[in-house]
C-alpha cells in the first residue's frame, strides 16, 4: 500500500471516523419539516404551463388535428403538434454501437403523422395554468385512423402479426447470445434436467415526485436553463444540445431536490424534450410536472420477461450447465440514450451467474409492440435473471430430495476463487455468496424454521420458506454505455475547501434523490480532513454550469465513486491544510494530525494546537503572518473512475417466510431477511434503508404491482387504484445484516447497494410460495403471484384471466 | 389532473342545500368527505358546475339512539363511528366492518353518507346496511322519503336519490338479544375496496341459525342478499360441513362480474369460501 490509501484506510477507520456510523441525515430536518425545493416549488416570472393530449391509441394514423377550439380558450397561449415540435427538435436514436445488432427508428418528441402506443403525446397545450391547458386539451379533436396494434410479445414476431416500424420487415429489435459450447453434450448426460418457464409482468417505478421540469429561455445569449427533477444532469445537458443543436454550453441544466427516481428519471421523454422546445418557441418558460395518470402511461415501464430455463444436474446435485431464453417486449422504440436492450442483455449476462457451473447458452430476442416504451428501472435485469434462476435451482433441489440451502452450499462459487469469470464472460472481483449464505441462514434459524413449518402443516397451516442468492452490478466503467456512443459519464470529481469561516464546503455532482447520497458525502469529507460533521457543508443539487462534472444516480454508483473523489480531494486538503499549519507551528507536517477541526501534535503533546478556523482566518485575512515562501492553497480537486474491472460487483442472500391459504390462494408475507455485502458499508442504517426500500419494489412485482394492457393496447392501470404498489401494511419486517468484503478498485472500498435489495424478492417469494404448495403437488411460476394464479395452480379455477396472464 | 372550474357553495341547513340542488340540478354534485369525490373531480370524470358542500349542516352529523333504532347522520365520519360504544353495542356488524374501510385517514374524512350515496359495488357500509336492513332517509324539495337498503342501491354507483335530494341519513334497528354477526371481507391490500366480502346477521339458538340475512358484495354491481343460501340454512344446526355444502347455493345468489383484480369464475369460487368462513364465524359467535 502506498503511503497514501495507508492514510486513506485509517481516516476512515479510526475509532471516530463517521464513515461506518449510521449517523442521522443532516438533511433530514429539512425534509420533514416541508423545507425540500423541488421544481415544482419553483416558478418563475412569465412562466406558463404545458399539458399533452397523448393518444388514446395503441396504434393510429393521425388524419387531422382541430386545435381551433382549444385555442380560442381562456389562458391558452399556444398548440403545438408533434410537427410543429419536429421543425426545431431532431429527432433521437436510442441504440448503442457497441450492441450489434440493436435497432431502432429516430424518435421524435411528440407523434408525427403515426401514434405507436396509449399514452404518446399528440398535442401540446401552453396555458396560463395548467388546469386552463387541461381544459383547452378537452376541445382538440384529432381525426384517428386506428390501426392494427402489435400487442402481446409472443407474437410479435409473427408474420401475421403488424409491423410497427415498416420498412424493418419485422418487429424484431434486438438478439443476443451466449455459448460457452458444450451445453448439449452436458444435457445429453446430465443425470436430472429440470426445465420451466418463469413468467415476470410489466412494472413501473413509481416515485413519490412526478417527472418534471421548468424550461427557460434567454434569446438574447441564446441559452436554455432547465430546472428538472432528474437522475443525471450532465446527460440532459447533452440531449437537449444535440436535440436543439446547439452547444453544450448554452444549455444548463439544474437539479434541485429530487423526490425519488428508481431510473425512472434517466431517460429521454419527449413531453419533456417538447416542453424544451415550447420554451425556445414562446421564449418564455415553461413549466412541465408529469400527473400520475400520465406517468403510469410514460414513465417507462420495466420487466415483462418470459424466461424459458434449464438446468442439467449430477446426482449430487452439482449445477452442470444451464440454458434459457429470454424474450421481452419493449414498447415502439428503443429509448434514448440508454437503449431498452441493456435489461435483456442483463438476464442473459447474468443468469446463473453466482454459481459454479462452466457450460451455459443463452438466447435473448428484444421485441417491438405497441405498448409503453421499456427501460432501465432499478434492478434492471436482475430480479428476472435471479427469479428464474433460483426456481430453477429449487426445482432442482425438490427433485433431488436436496434442502434448497444445500442446494445453494453446493453450487454457489466459493469466497476464495475470486477473481472470477463466469461462463457469460462477466468478472467478478471479490463477492462473499457462501458467507452471506451462512449468515442468512443463521439469522433466519433456517433449521428451526424448517421444523417450526412441518409442525404447522400437520395443522393445516401452510408456511413456505424461500432463498435467493443475488449479486449487483454496480460502480459501472465508461463500457456500459460511453463506448457505445451514449453522452453518459463514468467520471466523478469534487472540490473540496476550507472556507474563511473554517467550514469545510464540498462540491460534487451528486445527486440526492432521497437514497442519503448528501450524508455520504458529508461522512467521507469530515473523515478525510479531519472535522466535525457539524463543520462540512454539501453544496445541495447539481447544476451543469457552476458544479463539478458528474453521472449521477444510476447503477448504484454514487457511492463508490463521488465517494472516492471527495475521500482523495479531502485528503489533498488535509495534506494542503497540515502543510501551512506546519509554517504555523514551526514544525513538520509528518508530526501533525487534524482531530475534530484542530491541528494537533500526533504525540499528544500540548501547546502546538491550532484550529482550522484560526488557520483560515490566518490564511484569508492575515497572510501577513505567514512568510511569502507560504503559498495556502484550501481547495482541492479529484477526479476519479473505475479502471481495473468493467464493473464493480456486490452480493448478497435473502430469505423470506410466508403463508399461503390454499382455500383462498391469498399470501401473508411474514418476515424478510437479507444478508448483503456491498464492501464498505459508508452508513449501514442508509445501507440498510436502501435494501429495505428496495426490498418493496421487489416485493411489488412479485405479488402486486402490474401496468396491465387490454389486447388493443390499452393500459388499464394509470391510477395509485389499479396499479397496487405495497404499502406500509404490505411490507413486512425486514432484518438485514452486513458482511463487508471491500472492493480494491478503490481506497474507499465501497460497492453499490441501490439495486440490490429489488432483485432478489422475486426469486424468493416465488420459491417460498412454491415450498408452501409443495404438499398441493402446485407451483406458480408467473408474477406477480396473485390469488387467481396460487387458485388456478392449485386447480381451484381453470384459469386466470387473460390480465393474470399477461406476463 | 387538475379539477375543470366549478362554482362553491357552503349551505348551513338541510332547506338551503336542497335549494340549491333543486335550483343546479344534475350539474351540482355533494361535496362530503370529499374522498371520493375530490379524485373523481381530479380525473375529471365528475365535472359539475357547482359544489354543494354540507360540511357545515350540523343537523347531518352524529348518530342518535332511539328506543328501536339508531340514526346515523349522513354527515358522520367513517371514524366516529369506528369508535363508538353505541355502534359496537347495538349495531355489531357495522362496527366489524368499519375497520375495513381504507385507512385511517381516509376514515377520518370519509362520511357514512357519502359512502351510502357513492354506492361502491364493493364497499361496506352499503353492505352492511342491507344485512340491517336499514332505512334511508332522503330530503327533497317535497319534504323527506324513506327508502329500504334494499331499494336504495340500483347498481354500480347507482342509487335512488335524485339529482335535487339529499341523503340526511340512515335508521338501523337495533340489533336483538340472540342476533350474531360476522364480517368478512378479501382484499389485494390491506385496506383496499374487497374483490368480494360477506356480512351476515342472524339469530341463533341452541346453534340453529334462523332470521338469517346474508348479503355479498364486491361480486357483483351492488350489495346482493343471498337469499339461496339463507334458506338453505334457515333453521339449520350449522355445522362448519353443512355451511360449506350450503355454500355452493351462492352460486344462485351472485352473478359474480370480471375486472382487473379477479374472473368471475375466481369471484364465485371467492365467493363461496369466504360464505363458509364468516358463516363459521357467525355460529362461533353466537354460540359463545
Ligand atoms: C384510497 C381509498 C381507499 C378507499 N377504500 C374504501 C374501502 O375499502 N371501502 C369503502 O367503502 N370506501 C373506501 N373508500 C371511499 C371512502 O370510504 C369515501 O370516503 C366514501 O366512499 C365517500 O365518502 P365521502 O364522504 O368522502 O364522500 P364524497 O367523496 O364527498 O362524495 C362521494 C359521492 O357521494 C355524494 N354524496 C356525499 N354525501 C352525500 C349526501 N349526504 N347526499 C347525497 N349525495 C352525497 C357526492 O356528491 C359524491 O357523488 C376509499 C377511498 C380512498 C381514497
Amino acid at each position: 500500500m502506498s503511503a497514501r490509501e495507508t492514510l486513506a484506510a485509517r481516516q476512515i477507520s479510526r475509532d471516530d471516523s463517521l464513515v461506518g456510523r449510521s449517523i442521522v441525515r443532516p438533511n433530514i430536518r429539512r425534509h420533514t419539516e416541508g423545507g425540500g425545493h423541488f421544481v415544482d416549488d419553483i416558478k418563475l416570472p412569465r412562466m406558463v404551463h404545458v399539458a399533452f393530449l397523448r393518444s388514446p391509441h395503441a396504434h393510429a394514423r393521425i388524419v387531422s388535428i382541430d386545435s381551433n377550439a382549444a385555442a380560442r380558450m381562456p389562458g391558452v397561449i399556444h398548440v403545438a403538434t408533434g410537427k410543429d415540435i419536429a421543425a426545431i427538435s431532431k429527432p433521437y436514436v436510442g441504440v448503442l454501437r457497441h450492441m450489434e445488432g440493436l435497432r431502432s427508428p429516430p424518435q421524435y418528441p411528440m407523434a408525427v403523422d403515426v401514434a405507436r402506443w396509449q399514452g404518446e403525446p399528440v398535442v401540446a397545450v401552453v396555458a396560463e395554468s395548467r388546469a386552463q391547458a387541461e381544459d383547452a386539451i378537452q376541445r382538440v379533436d384529432v381525426g384517428w385512423e386506428v390501426l392494427p396494434a402489435a400487442v402481446n410479445m409472443e407474437k410479435a414476431l409473427d408474420p401475421s402479426e403488424p409491423v410497427i416500424h415498416e420498412s424493418y420487415g419485422s418487429n424484431l429489435c434486438y438478439r443476443q447470445i451466449v455459448d460457452t459450447g458444450g451445453v448439449d453434450e452436458a444435457f445429453a448426460q446430465a443425470h436430472l434436467v429440470v426445465e420451466d418457464t418463469v413468467n415476470i409482468g410489466r412494472q413501473t417505478g413509481v416515485p413519490l415526485e412526478p417527472r418534471g421540469l421548468i424550461a427557460a429561455y434567454n434569446a438574447a445569449d441564446r441559452e436554455l436553463t432547465v430546472y428538472h427533477s432528474y437522475q443525471s444532469a450532465h446527460l440532459m445537458q447533452g440531449t437537449l444540445a444535440t436535440c436543439f443543436s446547439m452547444e453544450e454550453r448554452q444549455i444548463r441544466v439544474i437539479v434541485p431536490d429530487v423526490g425519488g427516481g428508481f431510473g425512472i428519471k434517466i431517460h429521454t421523454y419527449g413531453d419533456e424534450v417538447a416542453a424544451c422546445a415550447l420554451a425556445i418557441i414562446l421564449n418564455r418558460p415553461v413549466k412541465f410536472i408529469a400527473d400520475r395518470f400520465e406517468s403510469f402511461q410514460s414513465d417507462i415501464h420495466a420487466r415483462d420477461h418470459r424466461v424459458r430455463g434449464k438446468l442439467a444436474l449430477d446426482r449430487e446435485g452439482n449445477i452442470l450447465a444451464l440454458e434459457i431464453d429470454d424474450l421481452t417486449g419493449i414498447g415502439p422504440y428503443s429509448m434514448h440514450p440508454r437503449s431498452s436492450s441493456i435489461e435483456l442483455l442483463e438476464v442473459v449476462l447474468f443468469t446463473g451467474g453466482n454459481y459454479k457451473h462452466k457450460l451455459y447458452r443463452a438466447r435473448g430476442t428484444v421485441v417491438f409492440q405497441n405498448k409503453n416504451c421499456m427501460c432501465q428501472y432499478r434492478g434492471v435485469g436482475h430480479p428476472v435473471a435471479f427469479a428464474a434462476m433460483e426456481h430453477l435451482v429449487d426445482q432442482a433441489a425438490l427433485k433431488l430430495g436436496i434442502d434448497p440451502a444445500e442446494m445453494r452450499r453446493r453450487n454457489l462459487i466459493s469466497d476464495d476463487a475470486y477473481p472470477y469469470t463466469s461462463p457469460s464472460k462477466t468478472r467478478f472481483e471479490i463477492l462473499s455468496h457462501q458467507k452471506c449464505l451462512t449468515q442468512l441462514l443463521k439469522l433466519m434459524e433456517y433449521d428451526d424454521l424448517r421444523k417450526e413449518q412441518a409442525k404447522l402443516r400437520k395443522r393445516g397451516i401452510h408456511y413456505g420458506i424461500g432463498l435467493a442468492s443475488f449479486f449487483e452490478l454496480t460502480n459501472p466503467s465508461p463500457l456500459i454505455y460511453g463506448m457505445g456512443g451514449a453522452r453518459i459519464g463514468t467520471v466523478e470529481s469534487c472540490t473540496i475547501r476550507l472556507d474563511a469561516g473554517g467550514q469545510i464546503v464540498v462540491h460534487t455532482a451528486i445527486c440526492e434523490l432521497g437514497q442519503g447520497a448528501e450524508t455520504i458525502v458529508a461522512q467521507i469529507a469530515a473523515d478525510a480532513v479531519g472535522v466535525e460533521l457539524s463543520s462540512v457543508k454539501v453544496i445541495s443539487g447539481v447544476d451543469t454550469l457552476s458544479g463539478p462534472t458528474g453521472s449521477g444516480a444510476w447503477a448504484s454508483r454514487q457511492t463508490g465513486t463521488v465517494g472516492e473523489a471527495v475521500l482523495q480531494a479531502g485528503l489533498t486538503l488535509r495534506k494542503n491544510i497540515l502543510d501551512v499549519a506546519a509554517v504555523v507551528l514551526q514544525t513538520s507536517e509528518e508530526k501533525l494530525d487534524i482531530i475534530n477541526g484542530s491541528v494537533v501534535m500526533k504525540d499528544g503533546k500540548r501547546g502546538g494546537n491550532v484550529s482550522l478556523l484560526e488557520l483560515a482566518r490566518i490564511a484569508y485575512y492575515r497572510g501577513n503572518e505567514l512568510p511569502s515562501t507560504c503559498e495556502p492553497l484550501f481547495m482541492a480537486t479529484h477526479q476519479f473512475r473505475i479502471k481495473d474491472y468493467d464493473f464493480v460487483f456486490s452480493n448478497g442472500a435473502a430469505g423470506c417466510l410466508l403463508e399461503v391459504d390454499p382455500e383462498t390462494g391469498f399470501i401473508d408475507l411474514l418476515k424478510i431477511w437479507c444478508v448483503d455485502d456491498c464492501g464498505r458499508a459508508i452508513n449501514p442504517k442508509l445501507v440498510d434503508e436502501q435494501i429495505r426500500g428496495g426490498m418493496a419494489q421487489g416485493i411489488g412485482p412479485a405479488l402486486l404491482e402490474h401496468c396491465i394492457y387490454d389486447d388493443q393496447g390499452q393500459l388499464l392501470t394509470c391510477t395509485m387504484a389499479d396499479y397496487l404498489l405495497p404499502m406500509s401494511l404490505d411490507v413486512p419486517d425486514i432484518e438485514v445484516h452486513h458482511v463487508q468484503t471491500l472492493t480494491k478498485t478503490s481506497a474507499l472500498g465501497a460497492k453499490g447497494i441501490g439495486e440490490a435489495g429489488a432483485s432478489a424478492p422475486p426469486g424468493a417469494i416465488m420459491n417460498a410460495v412454491n415450498d408452501a404448495l409443495r404438499p398441493f403437488n402446485a407451483k406458480v411460476t408467473r408474477q406477480p403471484i396473485t390469488p387467481e394464479v396460487v387458485l388456478e395452480a392449485l386447480g381451484k379455477i381453470s384459469q386466470v384471466s387473460s390480465v393474470s396472464r399477461q406476463a | 389532473m387538475k379539477a375543470p372550474r366549478f362554482s362553491y357553495a357552503r349551505p348551513d341547513t338541510i332547506a338551503e342545500a336542497i335549494a340549491l340542488l333543486t335550483r343546479f340540478g344534475e350539474d351540482a354534485r355533494v361535496l362530503a368527505g370529499g374522498q371520493s369525490l375530490v379524485p373523481m373531480l381530479n380525473l375529471r370524470i365528475a365535472a359539475p358546475s357547482i359544489l354543494v358542500d354540507i360540511n357545515q349542516i350540523s343537523a347531518l352529523n352524529g348518530l342518535t339512539v332511539e328506543a328501536e333504532k339508531v340514526h346515523v347522520g349522513a354527515l358522520t365520519r367513517h371514524a366516529h363511528i369506528e369508535s363508538s360504544t353505541d355502534v359496537s353495542k347495538y349495531l355489531p356488524l357495522l362496527a366489524l366492518a368499519m375497520p375495513h374501510i381504507a385507512h385511517p385517514a381516509i376514515r377520518t374524512r370519509g362520511t357514512f353518507g357519502g359512502s351510502c350515496a357513492l354506492a361502491d359495488p364493493a364497499a361496506e357500509i352499503p353492505a352492511c346496511s342491507v344485512a340491517l336492513d336499514a332505512t334511508f332517509v332522503l330530503a327533497g324539495p317535497n319534504g323527506e322519503r324513506r327508502v329500504p337498503a334494499q331499494d336504495f342501491f340500483q347498481g354500480a354507483l347507482t342509487t335512488a336519490l335524485k339529482s335535487d335530494e339529499l341523503l340526511t341519513g340512515v335508521e338501523f334497528p337495533k340489533s336483538k338479544p340472540g342476533y350474531a354477526a360476522a364480517f368478512g371481507e378479501l382484499t389485494r391490500r390491506k385496506g383496499d375496496y374487497a374483490i368480494v366480502g360477506v356480512a351476515a346477521h342472524g339469530f341463533i339458538s341452541q346453534a340453529r341459525l334462523s332470521d338469517l340475512r346474508i348479503v355479498i358484495f364486491g361480486a357483483s354491481d351492488r350489495p346482493v342478499r343471498a337469499r339461496h343460501l339463507e334458506s338453505e340454512l334457515e333453521g339449520k344446526e350449522a355445522s362448519s360441513e353443512c355451511i360449506r355444502r350450503a355454500a355452493t347455493a351462492l352460486d344462485a345468489d351472485v352473478e359474480p362480474r370480471d375486472d382487473l383484480h379477479a374472473t368471475g369464475e375466481t369471484r364465485r369460487y371467492l365467493t363461496r369460501t369466504l360464505a363458509s368462513r364468516v358463516l363459521s364465524d357467525l355460529m362461533k359467535v353466537g354460540v359463545s
